[in-house]
């Protein structure tokens, strides 16, 4: 199978609720396996991603690495995928962003209860804090967007064999429904 | 105290909830906002809940849960205003009061905010203190209203001049020419008979002048023949399109025409009670309109037994509070029912179904001004001036950049080329024929005409020359739709704003290849999902300049795939400083290298 699509996933400000849906697919990641196949994710631990067909983003951007993270996909990923609230809104990361970035760090750093040792993290090693969170969007291209939290398992299986039997995806209204 | 003085607005008010707006008004003015004890009160006393007033004040932007300055001063930030200058005028004004507009004093004797347009474009800037009309203001005018601010000077006794509005009437057409004589319409009226009048109605093809154009006659028609106890009748004065202020004129020296074709409606469509909703921008003319409808009730115009035709009818006045939803006439019902003013599913249309669920008629202030001229000069004499399409005449407000702005009457058919000779306009960049809502239409379209069939507009005629910059004017427009939509439906609250952050990120600049495609797939959205006609126009002002000026938008872009709209870079500002780094890891670069 020298011609199977790559795909590639990753969680940015996110909490991988969204992967754990991915891999809800169960029986069908065998299908998917046939067609397809695993460059930077989780699943295969590996590091840097490489040229792929489908990147998928799980969160929002909420630092600077999200930031380099986010480009590396965009860079290599011919189609860029949003998925999830958090991807497409911010969603539970952003409602931080009610709140100055300088009243979250010193509460958690220093103010909060139980802090000891108290200061905030200097280490070159660890990213900076964007002082607001952004969905995906508002930083790179993105083609396609997946709604939920998380999109359920059917609402990926509906967009990638969409894609891969090369219609335009398009979901019915019990995938995309919340009440 | 307080208790007392909301008995005595509760008394006033007759105890009716569907007043709460008027009362609400009282307390603001009194209080400079809606003290939370009183919400409980007013909650016990008409036996709503507290939520539903809290809602109304929150919805209403002349009403506030936190005190305001006793000096609530709002400046108008409509386009035209900013042509003759108006941020440089907030800024003396904030410099010379000490306030920063959208704040509050810390002495509380002032506050500061800007509005949207109020009405005065033909003498602007414009704004407001305390509700109260102020034009033209100019930095003299300014350094007067901080010293009397400061020294604390009642309202009442400022100085008249700072409060002086002008009609500006530069052309009288067929109605303005030929005011009626008090009573004659309705005597006209019930000399030809009830039926033959709607009949005259009909022939004079008279159509709403609020905009949307719908039948008048046919409108009455349906509303009469709904079989229930009551009828309304409401004239809706909220004028909100930015640009228009034609209905402020015509209220301040043609009322009696108006209330006298109100007169005329609810005598066709049998009704007992009407209501002109004033917007709260024209506070300035309440007690004059009160005092006309007083002489009308002494004149046996209003009242019992009207003209002693058994007609009995009277009139009230529901002031707005700054909301320029309440211009679509199911909001403007639901507002004058003391409620937030969100607009209703339609149908069932007020016609059937309207004021307290009650068969009522919505028309605008010209509609009723021609009626009554229509009643004493018959369908035949209406319908011999304007095109066939479009009966008539239509009253316009024209202002921005020409030497006459104000009022003007043409009949139906008159050319754009007419218009801007008449009022002194050159060098015109284009139009903004229908305030934001309607179109922006280029210096190639002179030739079109004014009419139904082909440009339409509620009266707002805003003029651009070309030191004008397109973009400025359609942002304007773009953020003053994001700030009126009422937030009940999706599309229309969360649209307007995504169209603001999108038409911002081009215009700043940040703009990138797919970035216009964008823009407009987000105007198409808003447009055919809204639930009302706010959020179906709020993506005009950028689809008709998309349409007529695509090069503007290009120009703006960067010859790149994207760039976020926000400063990257920037926004680790407070994450360096608190981490004290400056390494290179601790920045990014706007675009990927
Ligand atoms: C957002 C919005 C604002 C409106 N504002 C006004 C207004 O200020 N005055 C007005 O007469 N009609 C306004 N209308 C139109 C009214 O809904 C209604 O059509 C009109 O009052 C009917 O009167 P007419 O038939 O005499 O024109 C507005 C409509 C919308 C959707
Ligand atoms: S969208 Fe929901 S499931 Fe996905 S990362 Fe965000 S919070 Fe988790
Ligand atoms: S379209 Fe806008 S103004 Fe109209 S109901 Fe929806 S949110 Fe409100
Ligand atoms: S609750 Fe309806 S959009 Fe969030």
């Amino acid at each position: 199978m020298a011609n199977k699509i790559k795909v590639a996933t990753t969680s940015l400000a996110g909490c991988f609720g969204c992967h754990m849906s991915f891999l809800d697919l169960d029986e069908r990641l065998i299908a998917l396996a046939e067609v397809a196949e695993f460059d930077r994710s989780p699943i295969t631990d590996i590091e840097h991603c490489g040229p792929c067909d489908i990147g998928l983003i799980e969160g929002g951007v909420c630092n600077s690495e999200n930031v380099h993270v986010l480009r590396e996909f965009r860079k290599n990923c011919k189609i860029l995928v949003a998925v999830g609230a958090c991807a497409i809104n911010g969603g539970l990361p952003a409602m931080r962003n009610h709140i100055s970035l300088e009243d979250c760090l010193l509460e958690a750093y220093r103010d909060g209860i139980g802090v000891e040792n108290a200061q905030i993290p200097n280490d070159p090693e660890l990213p900076l804090l964007l002082d607001k969170v952004h969905p995906i969007h508002e930083v790179v291209k993105v083609d396609y967007y997946l709604p939920g939290c998380p999109p359920s398992a059917d609402v990926f299986w509906a967009f990638l064999t969409a894609l891969l039997e090369g219609r335009e995806p398009s979901y019915p209204y019990e995938l995309v429904h919340y009440d | 105290m307080m208790k007392t003085f909301i008995q005595k607005v509760l008394t006033d008010a007759d105890y009716q909830p569907a007043r709460l707006l008027t009362i609400l008004r009282a307390l603001q003015a009194e209080y400079q906002h809606i003290p939370i004890d009183a919400i409980d009160i007013l909650a016990d006393a008409l036996n709503i809940p507290r939520t539903q007033i809290i809602a109304v004040v929150e919805f209403y932007s002349f009403l506030h849960l936190t005190p305001q300055g006793r000096y609530d001063i709002l400046i108008s930030d409509s386009i035209t205003d900013r042509m003759q200058g108006k941020e440089n005028l907030l800024g003396y004004l904030s410099s010379a009061l000490k306030v920063k507009a959208g704040q509050v004093r810390d002495d509380g004797l002032v506050s500061l905010n800007n509005t949207s347009c109020t009405g005065m474009c033909d003498q602007g800037p414009a704004g407001l203190v305390n509700g109260h009309a102020l034009t033209k203001l100019d930095r003299p005018r300014i350094d007067e209203i901080a010293a009397l601010v400061e020294q604390q000077k009642p309202l009442g006794e400022w100085p008249p001049h700072l409060f002086a509005v002008d009609d500006n009437i530069y052309k009288a057409g067929l109605l303005l020419n030929g005011p009626i004589e008090n009573g004659a319409a309705i005597q006209a009226t019930y000399t030809r008979g009830i039926n033959n009048t709607l009949e005259e109605l009909d022939r004079a093809g008279l159509r709403g002048r609020g905009g949307a154009g719908f039948k008048t006659a046919m409108k009455w028609r349906f509303c009469a023949e709904e079989p229930s106890e009551q009828h309304f009748v409401v004239c809706n004065a909220d004028e909100g399109e930015p640009g228009t202020f034609k209905d402020r004129v015509l209220l301040n020296s043609h009322a009696e025409q108006v209330f006298e074709g109100m007169t005329i409606a609810a005598a066709i469509i049998g009704a007992n009670q009407g209501f002109l909703y004033l917007r709260g921008e024209y506070l300035h003319i309440f007690d004059k309109l009160q005092a006309i409808l007083q002489q009308r009730r002494n004149a046996g115009l209003l009242g019992a037994n009207i003209l002693g035709q058994g007609l009995d009818f009277d009139i009230e006045i529901r002031l707005g509070a700054g909301a320029y939803i309440c211009g679509e006439e199911s909001a403007l019902i639901e507002s004058m029912e003391g409620k937030p003013g969100i607009p209703r599913n339609r149908p069932p249309y007020p016609v059937t179904s309207g004021y307290l669920n009650q068969p009522t008629v919505v028309n605008n202030v010209e509609t009723f001004l021609a009626v009554a001229k229509i009643a004493i000069e018959g369908g035949d004499w209406f319908a011999s001036f304007g095109t066939e399409k479009s009966a008539g005449s239509k009253i316009l407000s024209i202002c921005g950049d020409c030497s006459r702005p104000g009022i003007y009457e043409y009949p139906f058919g008159v050319s754009i080329e007419q218009i801007l000779a008449d009022c002194g306009a050159s060098n015109v960049l284009g139009i903004q024929v229908g305030g934001p809502s309607g179109t922006f239409i280029s210096n190639q379209e002179f030739n079109r005409q004014l009419a139904f069939e082909d440009l339409a507009t509620g009266g707002s005629f805003i003029i651009f020359n070309n030191s004008r910059n397109i973009l400025e004017i359609v942002q304007n427009f773009t953020h003053f739709f994001a700030h009126e939509s009422c937030g009940f439906c999706t599309p229309c609250r969360v649209g307007t704003a995504l169209l603001k952050k999108q038409l911002d990120k081009i215009i700043e600049g940040h703009g990138s290849a797919g970035d216009v495609v964008e823009l407009e797939s987000l105007c198409q959205l808003v447009k055919s999902n809204s639930h009302c006609g706010l959020g179906q126009t709020a993506a005009n002002p950028i689809l008709s300049t998309l349409q007529r000026y695509p090069d503007v938008y290009e120009k703006q872009l960067k010859s790149i795939s994207y760039e976020p709209g926000f400063d990257l870079d920037g926004s680790l500002e407070i994450a360096r400083r608190m981490a004290h780094r400056d390494d290179a890891a601790a920045h990014l670069s706007q675009v990927e290298d």
